[in-house]
């Protein structure tokens, strides 16, 4: 609708001058949005970097020369040569493999936490600010709840006590959403109230639309902007959490690998066999890095009130 | 004040003692004692399994709420936290651990958030120059490492300069170790293990304080009163160090107060990587080890630092703030 409007605008009405030649032609918001965005070389670049990060992921084991779990008795623990490019392990499996398995388990888990986790704060958070009462008084005590114990040990505790197999993974990415929502969430709320008491959603309201729906059509559209950086961050924090929940060996299991299991393993030896920590490491720090560069690249085109993309055209 | 303060514990209080009441529940049905004593070669006789296990109301044959009672009379009546699977006291363990933590976090996180308000403060005044871009960089880049990297990363240039020197200039395994008989040696060698994980939280504070210090002074620069500071007449320096920074520093305060507080077991990474046996490592191990009652009290210790922080923030905002009314 409001992009309808500003288009139409830009027709001169019966009455006025028309407009001085020159003058540079209005934008729907989304266009001032990618202008802003792509103002920002850092956050292109790490968008970029991303997106390679994802094909290298998702076509890579298709080109390279090794699977991730085939063992090449002729290397044992060899540094980087023609035969494995980024050297091997001490049990024989390739390591650029290996990292390629990794990055796209990291990247799995990064997305999906990301995404439930915005999802739980989003829905709490507006359903708290817009029903309030009763309602809003136990989501922030579940929140302040939640706040209060180290989701780092919980989940260490009930990922230790998870089943074991080729999904346990996804149990991960459900404990890292359920201990990672509650601060946006807090968010979510204080900008919901903010919202609902706007005409817009007050005429839903009136007109008799049910209240899931006022939330979801009305009030997170226009919250979208905070959804959207939250999302992108926790896609970092999430990749984080979970580098470091396996760096303990509470995260992903052997066979199966990521980037923060590859690292344990090498930080061990980091001061003898090098080859075994540099590549998943630059991996992590590549991916999240790229990660919070768009997250801040975002922050700074759909604020606004930022100034960072310069002057609003 | 007083009855604000009160009501705020009192709700702070009925949290912890939910949450650390949860944490009993889950660590008592996940983590499995049994295990420790069933993988013993030779194989144990399984009554005396289970009567070393019941003898520390570890036993899964008895029903959890049983189990839970009896573990919470103990600590509310006896302030006993129970022992490990394999025996040995939680509760001096615990009060050993807490002073290791203690000793390594201090200076490294003051020099951080010193160093990281300070930055934030000086690049936000510099905005968009190339000393604000890159400490922007430099921040975000050092976000973006996992801490056991940065840990690694360090010990990896430590081992090259003391292999380059010929002097053990850098120790990075544990608290203390071997040392010269000179005057001092005892502090010494305490200073020379410390150096490398203070370096590294320093980096880590300093990065995160000089986003968030960065941040808020933005917003305080741009606001009405700083501009009516200068329209009076009043130098850029004074403008911005008394109106703008002293409001700025106001959510910092409140941050650092909750950092302080939770960076207890926030420095698991730094310990296990250094080697200091304090309360984040102390919380990997009974997990790993199996040992429940030693894995509720490092959470119960660590919620508990975590609304010592509240309290200290809030204290911290109706101190500083003029603006928060607390009636």
């Amino acid at each position: 609708m409001a992009e309808n409007l500003l288009e139409v605008s830009t027709e001169a009405p019966v009455g006025t001058p028309t407009p001085v030649r020159g003058e540079s032609k209005r934008l729907t918001r989304r266009q001032l949005i990618l202008r802003r965005f792509l103002r920002n070389k850092g956050a292109v670049l790490g968008l970029v970097v991303i997106l390679a990060l994802v094909i290298a992921a998702l076509v890579g084991p298709y080109v390279t020369r090794w699977s991730f779990d085939e063992v090449d008795r002729r290397a044992y623990l060899k540094p980087p040569n023609e035969r494995h490019l980024l050297g091997s392990t001490q049990s024989g499996r390739d390591m650029l493999a290996l990292t390629l398995r990794g990055l796209r388990k990291s990247l799995l888990i990064g997305f999906l936490v990301a995404l439930l986790s915005t999802g739980i704060a989003a829905i709490v958070g507006s359903f708290a600010a817009y029903f309030g009462g009763w309602f809003e008084r136990i989501s922030l005590w579940i929140i302040d709840l939640l706040l209060v114990v180290p989701s780092f040990l919980l989940i260490a505790v009930l990922a230790t006590g998870g089943s074991r197999g080729p999904y346990a993974w996804l149990l991960l990415v459900v404990l890292l959403a359920a201990f990672g929502w509650m601060l946006s969430s807090r968010v979510v709320r204080s900008l919901t109230q903010s919202v609902k008491e706007r005409e817009y959603v007050q005429a839903a309201r009136f007109m008799g639309l049910s209240a899931p729906k006022t939330i979801v059509r009305h009030i997170l559209p226009n919250i979208s902007s905070l959804l959207i950086i939250d999302a992108t961050l926790n896609v970092s924090s999430a990749i984080l959490a979970e580098t470091g929940l396996s760096f303990f060996g509470f995260g992903v299991q052997p066979p199966d690998t990521s980037l923060g299991t590859l690292l344990g393993e090498g930080a061990r030896q980091v001061n003898s066999f090098p080859w075994l920590f540099a590549s998943p490491a630059i991996a992590v720090v590549v991916l999240v890095l790229s990660v919070n560069a768009v997250g801040d690249g975002l922050r700074d085109a759909l604020d606004p009130n930022s100034a960072s993309g310069g002057s609003a055209r | 004040m007083g009855a604000y303060v009160a009501r705020r514990i009192l709700n702070y209080l009925v949290l912890l003692f939910l949450a650390v009441s949860l944490t009993y529940f889950l660590a008592a049905t996940q983590l499995e004692p049994r295990q420790l004593y069933e993988l013993v070669n030779p194989p144990l006789d399984p009554v005396s399994i289970e009567q070393n296990l019941r003898s520390r109301n570890l036993s899964d044959e008895v029903p959890l709420l049983e189990r839970y009672w009896t573990w919470l009379q103990n600590v509310v009546l006896h302030w006993d936290w129970g022992e490990a699977p394999r025996g040995g006291d939680i509760g001096g363990e615990v009060g050993r651990r807490i002073w290791v933590s203690l000793r390594l976090i201090t200076l490294g996180s003051l020099l951080g958030t010193v160093i990281g308000v300070l930055l934030g403060a000086w690049t936000a005044t510099r905005q968009y120059k190339p000393s604000d871009r890159s400490t922007t960089a430099a921040s975000l880049l050092i976000l973006s490492v996992p801490s056991f990297v940065i840990a690694s990363a360090l010990q990896v240039a430590a081992t090259k300069i003391n292999g380059a020197t010929g002097v053990r200039l850098f120790e990075f395994v544990g608290e203390t170790g071997s040392r010269g008989s000179y005057a001092g040696a005892a502090f010494a060698d305490r200073l020379q293990h410390l150096v490398l994980p203070t370096i590294a939280l320093t980096l880590i504070n300093a990065a995160f304080f000089s986003r968030i210090q960065r941040n808020l002074m933005l917003d305080a620069l741009g606001s009405d009163f700083v501009r009516t500071a200068r329209a009076k007449g009043l130098r850029r320096s004074k403008a911005v160090m008394k109106h703008a920074l002293r409001t700025a520093l106001i959510p910092t305060g409140t941050y650092f107060a909750f950092s302080i507080a939770t960076l207890f077991t926030g420095a698991t990474f730094m310990e296990i990587m250094f080697s200091f046996h304090g309360m984040g490592e102390y919380g990997v191990t009974t997990i790993l080890g199996q040992d429940v009652h030693g894995t509720v009290a490092v959470v119960a210790f660590s919620g508990a630092c975590v609304l010592v922080g509240a309290i200290l923030s809030d204290i911290a905002v109706a101190i500083l703030d003029p603006r928060v009314r607390l009636s």
